[in-house]
């Protein structure tokens, strides 16, 4: 049973991530509202894979990949981005820190779902 | 001499009949090669008319072969059309899905929360993370002064925006006639400097035919290249659902007003006869 972590600040994008995750058989999904949010469940349940905004309150999506991947318990765990900014540096920076994918808003449900199918397979 | 000649007789009969015999079986020979002649010929043309109608019955297999492989290639051709079919009505379906799922989740969250700010929030996001508008604002009517006055705003300040009368440029008129407005090739044209008068898309927040106010949109995301059904779904959504929560939120925010004043009334009504 995969479980995936959603951190997003807006409920209205939790919420339409989440409707497209029930869709993969028996996953769970469970939301943090920011980055230090998403470490407390991090360290709370076994998480497969991090579905992160990067413009958050309190704590980036930026810093919280960054902290992922220097942390020996964390480190393989697949992060995609989503987020509204479009730019191709953006996006190079976002993978440079150690994001495994990266997708701009609005989403395509089809696209988010390949995705996250490919990483738990 | 008498018994000689007897001999000599005799002996001529026998030759007589030995030569008959030698005839006889001479015959024979001759018609025994004739039937076996006849016989090889016979079975030559039996042998013959059972390859031909092997033959018949391989052409007639073949035929037969020939007509189920057309006929499996045609049922294939028309599986492989039908699969062209279906899997291009689960694209459609798969957004239909998507499409709904937004509209779900748009009008759900607009009519989660009863507060005023929280409501302006909500469309806000709605507008970024659904839409992908980059830079837009939120006008909502006053009543008194029949003007739209910017209440909320994203990738601008609030105060880069003026107020617009009742049919004055192009947020006026959709407020005044109640119809959105689509800047042709709105999606190509995210301009770099930002005129507040000329949005590329303006919608009215109507309830029934009431306008309450006007979401202008300047430009959009880059990796927004164009305009799909969704946002012409969602657009009408915000029309509709997005006016209702906004006004709703705004009545309930007055009547929690009225009723904490109303209260300090009662509070000080009560406590008058005590002193």
């Amino acid at each position: 049973m995969p479980i995936i972590l959603v951190v997003e600040d807006s409920p209205t994008m939790r919420q339409l991530i989440g409707f497209a995750i029930k869709r993969i058989p028996e996953a769970r999904v469970i939301e943090a509202t920011d980055g230090v949010d998403a470490l407390k469940k991090l360290s709370a349940e076994k998480i497969d894979i991090i579905l992160a905004d990067i413009n958050m309150p309190i704590m980036d999506g930026l810093k919280l990949v960054s902290l992922v991947r220097g942390n020996p318990s964390y480190k393989n765990i697949p992060v995609i981005m989503i987020t509204t900014e479009g730019a191709e540096e953006d996006k190079n920076k976002a993978l440079a820190i150690g994001a495994n994918a990266y997708l701009t808003k609005p989403i395509q449900t089809q696209e988010l779902m390949k995705l996250v199918n490919s990483f738990i397979s | 001499m008498e018994k000689e000649s007897g001999i000599a007789k005799k002996a001529d009969e026998f030759l007589q009949i030995f030569k008959r015999g030698e005839e006889f079986t001479k015959d024979l020979i001759k018609e025994n090669e004739k039937l076996r002649f006849r016989i090889a010929q016979l079975e030559e043309a039996a042998q013959q008319a059972g390859n031909e109608e092997k033959m018949r019955l391989c052409e007639d297999r073949l035929k037969m072969l020939q007509e189920e492989i057309k006929s499996i290639s045609e049922r294939f051709a028309k599986v492989e059309e039908e699969n062209k079919d279906f899997a291009s009505k689960y694209v459609e379906v798969e957004t239909e899905n998507n499409m709904l799922a937004n509209l779900y989740v748009a009008s759900y969250q607009l009519h989660s929360v009863l507060d005023f700010n929280e409501v302006l929030r909500i469309v806000l996001e709605i507008i970024i993370n659904l839409i992908g508008a980059e830079k837009f604002a939120l006008f909502l009517m006053d009543d008194k002064t029949n003007e739209l006055v910017p209440v909320a705003s994203e990738g601008l300040p609030l105060n880069d925006f003026s107020k617009f009368k009742m049919g004055d440029g192009i947020v006026g008129k959709v407020a005044r006639e109640g119809e959105s407005y689509f800047l042709e090739n709105a999606s190509a044209a995210s301009p770099k400097e930002i005129d507040t008068k000329n949005p590329m898309v303006c919608i009215p927040l109507k309830i029934k035919e009431h306008v309450i106010g006007v979401i202008a949109i300047y430009s959009l995301f880059t990796q927004k290249s164009s305009f799909s059904n969704i946002d012409y779904e969602l657009f009408n959504l915000l029309a509709g659902h997005a006016a209702t929560a906004i006004f709703s939120s705004k009545l309930y925010t007055q009547s929690e007003r009225k009723l904490t004043t109303i209260q300090s009334f009662l509070d000080l009504l009560k406590e008058k006869p005590r002193k």
